[in-house]
């Protein structure tokens, strides 16, 4: 194959593009995907300090590297899930990327905040662990970029991410769910605070075969291995079920997102008109009223004080 | 050929393949879900290959929550 733009020997096909490039002419085309999806959904500004949320993995870090290439102000924030070996071996990619670089790394650990680790809470709540790793990783990337002074939060969520949860979403009619899913979720504010910072998804128009690929030719070493608590995981059936379908129809991710965004996600309204959103009595992150006369506990809270009740027993 | 997979880490021998993309049907391996890499750089599926090559295989879709 050659590339698209030089002619040269390509080293990378992207097949719903109907294109192939040069290693050069890849990362260009990566960058400008970037740019376009910051510009087109406003995402944020040279103006604006961010916080981005790293994972040690392909996604996260090369997220990063753009925008520190495109010259924001980028930040990066790597919180321990205190997954054995994995998360030790996340950490030091996460910090070798951020000494490489000369960018500045916010570290924190789930023990050290909240006294338990992923594996843990999972044993102590009798849940799956990526139940309550992702209410953690959600709750502690808000409060850092809140504590910190971030004006938004940044997460590696790319294509295949985005689609393999949309499907999901289809599969079991997850429909407030539905209403909630954008590549820009909006600052909330509860109670005459920012509750909630603006999270923003700049990876969503590439491809996770595509992030992997930018993060091998810019020689980032991210963690290859997956989380060992992964096994059985929904989320990568249904990548693996979409993957298929690219492969016989190129595009087809891309139409499912980018079609649900621009066609039918205005059905589905953002706010559950059932419930009042209130500050949580335990931290004064935004919890759900449901019932005036019951105090209101955000879920993370909840959760916290079920795993260290059932720890000191 | 030599060709490294991961997930677990392990190294399998085949021999035959004349392209990357025989090389993945080979190995019942769905081309969009891995890169295919030679001496740190990437093949694209029509990249023919040597009896000689040293392949890495590398699975790129992860799971968990978001
Ligand atoms: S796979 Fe699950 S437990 Fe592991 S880091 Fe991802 S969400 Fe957390
Ligand atoms: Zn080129
Ligand atoms: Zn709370």
């Amino acid at each position: 194959m050659k590339c698209k733009v030089c002619k040269g020997p390509a080293v990378m096909d992207i097949r719903r593009h109907n294109a192939a490039f040069c290693k050069p002419h890849f990362l260009d085309h990566f960058r400008n995907q970037v740019a376009r999806t910051i510009k087109e959904f406003s995402m944020f500004t040279s103006d604006d300090r961010l916080l981005v949320a790293v994972s040690g993995g392909k996604d996260s870090l090369a997220v990063w590297d753009v925008l520190i290439d495109l010259g924001y102000d980028a930040t990066g924030f790597y919180l321990d899930l205190g997954i054995g070996g994995y998360s030790t071996r996340s950490k030091e990619a996460a910090i070798a990327y951020a000494d490489a670089k000369g960018a500045k790394l916010i570290v924190r650990s789930l023990a050290e905040e909240h006294g338990y680790t992923v594996p843990e809470l999972a044993k102590l709540t009798r849940r799956v662990p990526c139940s309550g790793c992702g209410l953690n990783k959600r709750y502690e990337f808000n409060r850092a970029a809140l504590e910190e002074g971030f004006d938004i939060l940044v997460t590696g969520h790319n294509l295949d991410d985005e689609v393999a949860t949309l499907f999901g979403n289809v599969l079991h009619w997850n429909v407030d769910m539905l209403g909630r899913q954008a590549p820009v979720l909006e600052e909330k504010v509860v109670g005459g605070a920012t509750a909630l910072v603006r999270k923003v998804k700049p990876l969503v128009r590439l491809a996770e075969r595509e992030t992997a690929a930018y993060a091998l030719l810019t020689g980032i070493d991210y963690v290859i291995e997956e989380c060992p608590m992964v096994e059985g995981n929904t989320q990568h059936r249904y990548k693996e079920a979409v993957a298929l379908l690219e492969e016989s129809s190129p595009g087809t991710k891309n139409h499912m997102y980018f079609g649900f965004l621009n066609r039918v996600r205005h059905r589905f309204g953002d706010e559950d008109e059932n419930f009042e959103l209130v500050p949580c009595a335990g931290c004064g992150a935004p919890a759900a009223r449901w019932d005036a006369a019951a105090e209101p506990v955000c879920s993370f809270c909840k959760t916290k004080r079920l795993a260290l009740g059932r720890k000191q027993q | 050929m030599k060709v490294r997979l991961r997930n677990p880490d392990r190294v399998v021998d085949v021999s035959g393949p004349a392209t990357v993309l025989d090389l993945l049907k080979e190995l019942s391996i769905v081309p969009e879900a891995v890169l295919v890499i030679r001496d740190a750089t990437l093949l694209t599926r029509d990249e023919r290959l040597n009896e000689t090559d040293e392949i890495e295989v590398r699975p790129v879709l992860s799971g968990g929550a978001s």
